[in-house]
């Protein structure tokens, strides 16, 4: 086997929560402040994914404080504790770009 | 003692940490290092050990280098190089060519052969910045002025000029090795090395560092207090 496959391969996490485009997800984060580590919660909804095994990223997009606010998520990170699926979403795309554009109670809305 | 490994380039990854941070890495073969001659001032003038790496066939090597791979014990390789040494410093006998001689966390020096890039203009040769692209211009990557008048009356030397680019030993020094592996007989180095895929780089102890010196850790962000900040929309990646 190729070194670097054996490499990657080491690195992936067994237990990955499926999760689809469109989804509303709560990301736990470990933060670390000082010495301590805390667990910081990002929710949103993916609205991308992109890239394959330890490169594998993901994108959510939350409205806060009525400001767009996105976060790029590599899968495999060990800063990454879990990952919780809220609601399961329908999207019909690859990617919800087009959610940037929209305003109000619209920006949260996926359904085609 | 700077004596490093001979390796080929594998290709980039990249690797967590145990604090989660992610750092790309390129990966280096560095099986089957084998010595081929100890040299000493008595014999040979100059005292240094040559390393050989990556094996070739038996008949694609001529007699005389054939009877030097064989001096050692080893099958012949396609890639030698010497790693001098103090006049006054001796080799163990059981030198450890193995990944292990280098520890995680090293700074080393990769002394590689870049990538060529053929006839290549100043802009990209000798970053230059070129001219104008509109208003008439009908001068866009050329290298303009290339000296004065009639003092000195010739162009200086070292001018940038276009021509072949790439293609030339290239050292990169004080790159952090991440990793350690054994049993794949593979570096992880920190960063980019010179070279395409498959390339032969030497991976010597960073020569403006004490052999061992470890690479600074780097100083954790002093207000972290929320840790990463949110990006806003099309965030970067972190």
């Amino acid at each position: 086997m190729n070194i670097i496959d054996t490499i990657e391969k080491e690195q992936l996490k067994k237990d990955v929560t499926k999760f689809k485009v469109g989804d509303s997800v709560r990301v736990h984060t470990r933060v670390v402040e000082g010495d301590k580590e805390r667990i910081q919660i990002f929710t949103g909804i993916v609205i991308g994914r992109k890239g394959t095994g330890v490169n594998a990223n993901f994108t959510v997009r939350r409205i806060s404080y009525g400001e767009g606010v996105e976060r790029v998520f590599p899968v495999h990170s060990p800063r990454i504790a879990k990952i919780e699926v809220e609601t399961a979403g329908t999207a019909r795309r690859a990617k919800l770009n087009y959610l940037r554009n929209r305003k109000g109670k619209q920006a949260m809305a996926v359904r085609e | 003692m700077r004596i490093g490994l001979l390796g080929k380039k594998i290709g980039m990854t990249r690797v967590y940490d145990d604090k989660g941070r992610a750092t790309a890495v390129t990966v280096i073969d560095v099986s089957d290092n084998a010595r081929l001659q100890v040299k000493t001032v008595d014999n040979d003038g100059y005292s240094a050990v040559q390393v050989g790496f990556d094996t070739q066939k038996e008949s694609r090597v001529n007699n005389a280098e054939l009877g030097h791979f064989n001096k050692s014990g080893s099958t012949p390789k396609k890639f030698v190089h010497e790693f001098r040494l103090e006049d006054s410093e001796t080799v163990a006998e059981d030198l450890n060519l193995k990944p292990t001689l280098l520890q995680a966390g090293q700074l080393v020096d990769v002394i590689g052969r870049s990538k060529g890039k053929g006839f290549q203009g100043v802009m990209k040769k000798h970053n230059m910045a070129g001219q104008g692209a509109s208003h008439g211009s009908m001068m866009h990557r050329r290298n303009g002025a290339i000296g004065n008048r009639s003092t000195p009356g010739r162009v200086w030397k070292n001018m940038g000029m276009p021509g072949h680019m790439g293609d030339e030993q290239v050292t990169v020094q004080n790159l952090k090795v991440v990793q350690v592996r054994e049993g794949d007989n593979a570096l992880l180095i920190a960063g980019a090395v010179p070279g395409a895929k498959g390339s032969y780089v030497v991976v010597r102890p960073a020569i403006k560092h004490s052999v061992g010196t470890l690479a600074k850790e780097p100083e954790a962000p002093a207000a972290a207090s929320s840790g990463k900040p949110a990006a806003k929309t099309a965030g970067k990646k972190k």
